[in-house]
């Protein structure tokens, strides 16, 4: 008979002794990837303390990371309001590039001759340090807050931008054809095809924009001095460095890179939420 | 011009197509805006449940023309007819084609199932109501079991077999493949033809078969367009009067079809000799 059998041709794993061997080598693997940084990170803490204790180092030139730390618990109370307000400014920043990035590069993917006009401005906003701009900013701006919100929105808004122009051109030409062929209304063709082609590269951005509003926000605080009445984790570097008070330094610090690495850790989660189960990127290979 | 001759086909010369006409082309021509003539002077009727392939080698225009057909591209000169059918409208450029592209060209952030269901879903067709139709689809091409999974976790020859199911779900009238398994291996290949023709043969509708493979042209067509280049053109035209089913009938092994093979290889000899004297 010319009408063949048309079953497939694999069927899926069954359970066997291979696959929970493999089972155990990613739990394995799992629990690697979490001890090993840990017990790293500790060892080089214990290196430290023992480096200050031993060496008899005072605290005004290294403090021990013990003392770092009874420095946070005791100063909570004044860090605390510091914390929260470079929370704030870091997220509004953040969310006003993801806004500001993803409509200008819609714009872009829509009209080349928006893009031919407007990429130069992008570029030279991204490419002029932000340290040489703030303070004509917080000239212009009345309000310090707005100020060092825009310092932060102008770091972070670049890689969302570009990476999203580049994102959304990067649907496939064969499926971009399907789409016409099948009649798809711009709205579907965006939805359902260049919005899904484009995260990847959107996420990508997105990780990078999370620090730079961090550091962008750290850096405008900076310039702008420790001049107005709410103060983030800046100023309270800058003003302990004033007043010599180290261990003080070293704990706005140690919660600036908290701060980063939280920041970190939320869009990695979510790239892999987003992209686990289809996209190269996050796809773990089998060795 | 030294086009051959084109009654080398073994066939009677005044064959006509035995069922109602489809699709005509009338001295099409396409013209790139860089100046190369991708297509010169097609003309071309295309029949109802024929199987048409178009053969020749790169710079042909075979997909150039497949791309006109289906309404991708416009042609700069000529004229393609749709010829209506059982009092249906001519086909506009959505649902009554099928195209498959040789690669699968599936959204690999979707389950097997919304790939399928993506031109019902454009046309509208919300997922509950679109299920049977799909489900229908994947039983065609064998991968009921695979409806909820990934792309990736496929072989090639299962992600054709997706990008088949998801050209049929629509029942189209016309069915385009641009060398849909020319990137296959060779018994991937061979299953996917004859998995192919199964599925034309009971489900009657029509396919325009673009390769550049001799072998898989005359066992699978029953009309073979054969093409050259510089400009595009047709130069020839064979009919392979051979019955269906081929694969039973020992249709690969037979003197008979290294008869057609040899003569198709003649014409294509032809294309290639007058492209050496053109320049």
């Amino acid at each position: 008979m010319d009408t063949p059998a048309l079953a497939a041709t694999a069927a899926p794993a069954e359970p066997n002794p291979a696959a929970e061997r493999l089972a155990r080598a990613q739990q394995r693997e799992s629990v690697g990837r979490i001890a090993l940084p840990v017990v790293i990170i500790s060892l080089l803490l214990l290196g430290w303390e023992a480096l200050v204790r031993v060496n008899e180092i005072p605290h005004y030139i290294l403090p021990a990371p013990s003392l770092v730390l009874k420095t946070l618990f005791k100063n909570w109370g004044s860090l605390a309001p510091s914390l929260w307000f470079t929370v704030e400014l870091t997220l509004m920043a953040l969310g006003a590039a993801v806004v500001g990035g993803v409509l200008i590069a819609m714009a872009f993917a829509l009209s080349k001759w928006v893009e031919i006009a407007l990429f130069p401005i992008a570029v030279v906003l991204q490419v002029t340090p932000i340290v040489a701009i703030a303070p004509l900013i917080l000239i212009y701006v009345d309000s310090t807050t707005s100020a060092l919100l825009i310092c932060a929105w102008i770091v972070a808004f670049f890689p969302i931008l570009s990476n999203t122009v580049i994102g959304l051109k990067s649907a496939d030409s064969n499926l971009r054809d399907l789409y016409q062929l099948y009649g798809a209304t711009p709205w579907q063709r965006f939805r359902l095809l260049l919005v899904p082609s484009a995260l990847p590269y959107f996420l990508g951005g997105l990780k990078i924009a999370g620090g730079l509003s961090l550091i962008g926000a750290v850096v405008a605080e900076f310039t702008a001095g420790a001049a107005g009445r709410e103060t983030g984790l800046a100023s309270r570097i800058l003003e302990s460095s004033f007043r010599t008070e180290i261990p003080m330094m070293f704990a706005a610090l140690l919660l600036v890179s908290l701060l980063g690495i939280v920041i970190f850790i939320v869009f990695a989660a979510l790239a892999k939420l987003l992209l686990g189960h289809w996209h190269e990127s996050e796809l773990r290979r089998e060795v | 011009m030294t086009t051959p001759a084109p009654d080398t086909a073994m066939s009677t010369a005044n064959a006509v197509p035995p069922s109602a006409p489809l699709v005509t082309l009338d001295r099409v021509s396409k013209r790139f805006a860089n100046g190369t003539l991708a297509l010169q002077d097609m003309s071309l009727t295309i029949g109802t449940h024929d199987f048409v392939s178009f053969l020749g080698p790169s710079g042909c225009g075979k997909s150039t023309a497949l791309r006109l057909i289906a309404g991708l591209a416009s042609a700069t000169a000529g004229t393609l007819t749709w010829h209506p059918q059982r009092g249906a409208q001519a086909p506009k450029t959505d649902r009554d084609l099928g195209f498959v592209f040789q690669e699968p060209t599936l959204m690999p952030w979707s389950t097997v199932f919304d790939n399928v269901w993506l031109p019902l879903r454009l046309a509208g067709i919300a997922r509950d109501a679109a299920d049977a139709t799909v489900r229908e689809a994947l039983a065609m091409v064998g991968l009921s079991k695979f409806a909820t999974v990934y792309p990736r976790e496929l072989s090639g020859g299962m992600k054709m077999r997706v990008s088949i199911a998801r050209a049929l779900v629509t029942h189209p009238r016309l069915l385009l493949m641009d060398e849909p398994f020319a990137a296959l291996d060779e018994m991937t290949r061979s299953k996917l033809n004859n998995d192919l023709l199964a599925i034309w043969r009971e489900h009657r509708f029509t396919v325009v078969f673009v390769t550049h493979s001799v072998y898989e042209s005359v066992y699978l067509s029953d009309r073979i367009v054969v093409m050259a280049p510089r400009p595009g053109r047709v130069i020839a035209e064979l009919r392979i009067d051979e019955p269906y089913p081929r694969l039973s009938s020992g249709f690969q092994v037979s003197t008979r079809y290294n008869e057609y093979v040899k003569q198709v290889q003649q014409a294509l000899h032809g294309t290639m000799d007058g492209v050496a004297v053109d320049h």
